[in-house]
């Protein structure tokens, strides 16, 4: 600093509180604490409306797994949206995941554990292979994903229609409805909860503490850098689409357990419903940022109001529009920060604001 | 000898004939000035010894021995760095996971192999580096996105001087930056140069050209047509050697 006389106060100032806020601006930079104040209004909101109904063990219950499959789905669109990509296929790879993974279990007869396992095996494998191929026709054909995954949501779809000629198959090894579908953890936590919980623990800690997760933001936030400092951008990619392929197949092998019965034609707007939560819980479509936790939050969200607005009455469809305006909203937030930061020397507006010297502030940013 | 050698670069992009034959040497523990007008080379002339473009004809030596840098992988193993103009940080992350990207620091043992980080190590080593360097680095848990020009330009300057053992690259370091931030990377420059690395500075500024290096090389229609000390040059001398004016007048 060449003029030290002028901004050591600044600097000691500056030193300190980033020593003291630290932890807690690392907290609120993720969008998620306040989508996390958003879901606990609402919670509060129709626990007041009707307490004996909404806050109940049973309704909370209900919720968590109609939250489940689509949390394990967020995992993977979390991925992937940090790399500022996009996976729309994630609803038809689960479809198809399921179709297969139900065809072999039937066609191995038994329906123990065994059989169940080689059914998760042969789901995730699945999965993994669409991801693998949305990965690589947008790493290495260069393709938009958005158009890529537009491609595979219809050829998933399609295959799976063709294999099962469109019929749903119902034969379901007896202990994954049992255990998985319908089985509790203490006698009180859904199992199919548990699960989901557990693939997000493994999500949250390979996104946030590796090396693989590092990269994972490092890829979305500026690409022309990682490739200037050799990180091998289209094998990450592909692991990235290959995660969300393989959440997807994971998810597949739940819904058969949870429904009975493969879901053909019934997860058409799951992609939508998914990526539209992990936005709201914070990840930027721009890519850099996003987290598991925000992602769990956000996909809660449409869950707990549908569920809301059943028990007090109003029609369930003021969710999706309700969604809607949540929606956008994140992601003009999302807009405005980088809006924001686009705009250079990123302290704070407010504190300057605050200081009533925005103006000093500037200019001396400008010339040191 | 010099630290590096480039002898009869020839590059071409279709009918146009980026290098022409042109050499270039750069001495470890000095600052080497690259200019030339727009066109005359400069960039590819760096893109080949950094490894991101190749040559078509020419030899290149470094202390001696004759490398090809297929890939900036292949210049970095041998201690070669780039602060690219733009800098090539990723905005979303903290100094320390920018001054690591792709060079992750990992754990001891089995959590190593898992991909965990090694964070506290990977701090205190930056924490090093931007000391050593005596960095404007104030914040090492915010994103680099948040910081002024100068600082992020700071981090940019570090990560390279941590990784570099021989060469480090400035293109045009200073192309955005104000007088005062400009000043701070010439003083970074310098430090870099007095740990024994040679740097290379590529600038369209003369007179920071002439305050910060120790000799200039200049490029003229892809061919070298000078080198100059620049402790006895003046601007109007380089700009002359530049444009060509100088030889004319001298025939």
């Amino acid at each position: 600093m060449s003029n030290p006389t002028k901004t050591s106060s600044r600097d000691v100032q500056d030193m300190i509180e980033s020593e003291q806020i630290s932890i807690i601006q690392r907290i609120s930079r993720v969008q998620a604490l306040q989508i996390v104040i958003v879901l606990l209004t609402i919670v509060v909101i129709f626990s007041v409306m009707a307490p004996d109904a909404f806050l109940t063990v049973f309704n909370l219950r209900a919720i968590l797994m109609n939250t489940s499959i689509l949390v394990v789905l967020g995992i993977g669109v979390t991925f992937v949206i940090i790399t500022a990509g996009i996976d729309l296929s994630i609803g038809s790879v689960l479809v198809f995941s399921s179709v297969i993974s139900a065809m072999v279990m039937g066609n191995l007869g038994a329906t123990g554990w065994v059989t169940a396992l080689i059914g998760l095996g042969v789901a995730l494998l699945s999965g993994a292979a669409w991801g693998f191929l949305n990965g690589f026709l947008v790493a290495k054909a260069q393709v938009p994903a958005l158009i890529v995954t537009l491609g595979t949501m219809g050829a998933a779809l399609g295959l799976a229609r063709v294999i099962t000629g469109g019929i749903d198959l119902y034969e379901i090894p007896e202990v994954m409805v049992d255990v998985i579908g319908f089985g509790n953890l203490f006698g009180e936590v859904p199992n199919l909860v548990v699960l989901a919980a557990f693939a997000c623990l493994i999500g949250g800690i390979v996104l946030h503490l590796t090396r693989f997760g590092l990269t994972t933001y490092a890829v979305g936030s500026n690409p022309e850098a990682c490739r200037r400092v050799g990180v091998k951008m289209d094998r990450h990619l592909i692991a990235v689409y290959m995660i969300s392929g393989t959440t997807a197949g994971l998810a597949g092998w739940m819904s058969i357990a949870y429904f009975q019965q493969t879901s053909i034609g019934g997860q058409s707007l799951t992609p939508l419903l998914v990526i539209a939560g992990v936005v709201i819980g914070g990840t930027s479509l721009f890519g850099g940022i996003g987290s598991i936790f925000g992602s769990v939050i956000g996909l809660l969200i449409p869950v707990v109001l549908q569920s809301g607005f059943i028990i007090i009455g109003v029609e369930s469809y003021w969710q999706d529009v309700v969604i809607g305006v949540f929606l956008i909203a994140a992601v003009y937030v999302d807009s405005r920060r980088r809006q924001k930061a686009a705009r250079g020397s990123g302290r704070k507006p407010k504190r300057f604001q605050i200081g009533g010297v925005q103006g000093k502030s500037s200019k001396k940013e400008g010339i040191k | 000898m010099a630290l590096l050698e480039a002898r009869g670069m020839v590059r071409t992009y279709g009918s146009v004939v980026a290098l022409d034959g042109a050499d270039f040497d750069i001495e470890a523990g000095q600052v080497t000035a690259l200019i030339g007008d727009n066109g005359a080379g400069k960039s590819t002339m760096v893109k080949i010894l950094s490894g991101t473009e190749q040559f078509e004809e020419g030899e290149v030596t470094l202390e001696g021995q004759r490398v090809v840098f297929n890939n900036p992988a292949a210049a970095r193993s041998h201690g070669i760095e780039t602060v690219f103009q733009d800098l090539a940080l990723c905005p979303h992350l903290d100094p320390v996971e920018n001054l690591y990207l792709n060079r992750e620091i990992k754990r001891s043992g089995v959590l190593g192999l898992l991909g965990f980080m090694d964070r506290k190590a990977m701090r205190d080593r930056s924490v090093e580096v931007f000391t050593d360097l005596g960095a404007t680095v104030r914040k090492l848990n915010e994103p680099v996105g948040t910081m002024s020009g100068g600082q992020k330009q700071s981090v940019a300057v570090a990560r390279s001087a941590a990784w570099a053992s021989k060469i480090i690259f400035f293109d045009e370091p200073t192309a955005a930056l104000g007088v005062v931030q400009t000043a701070n990377v010439l003083d970074l420059i310098r430090r870099v140069r007095d740990k024994g690395i040679g740097v290379v500075l590529i600038s369209h500024s003369m007179p920071e050209v002439l305050e910060v290096a120790d000799t200039i090389q200049v490029l003229r229609r892809g061919r070298r047509v000078a080198t100059i000390n620049s402790a006895d040059s003046t601007v109007e001398e380089l700009v002359g050697v530049m444009t060509g004016k100088l030889d004319e007048e001298v025939a």
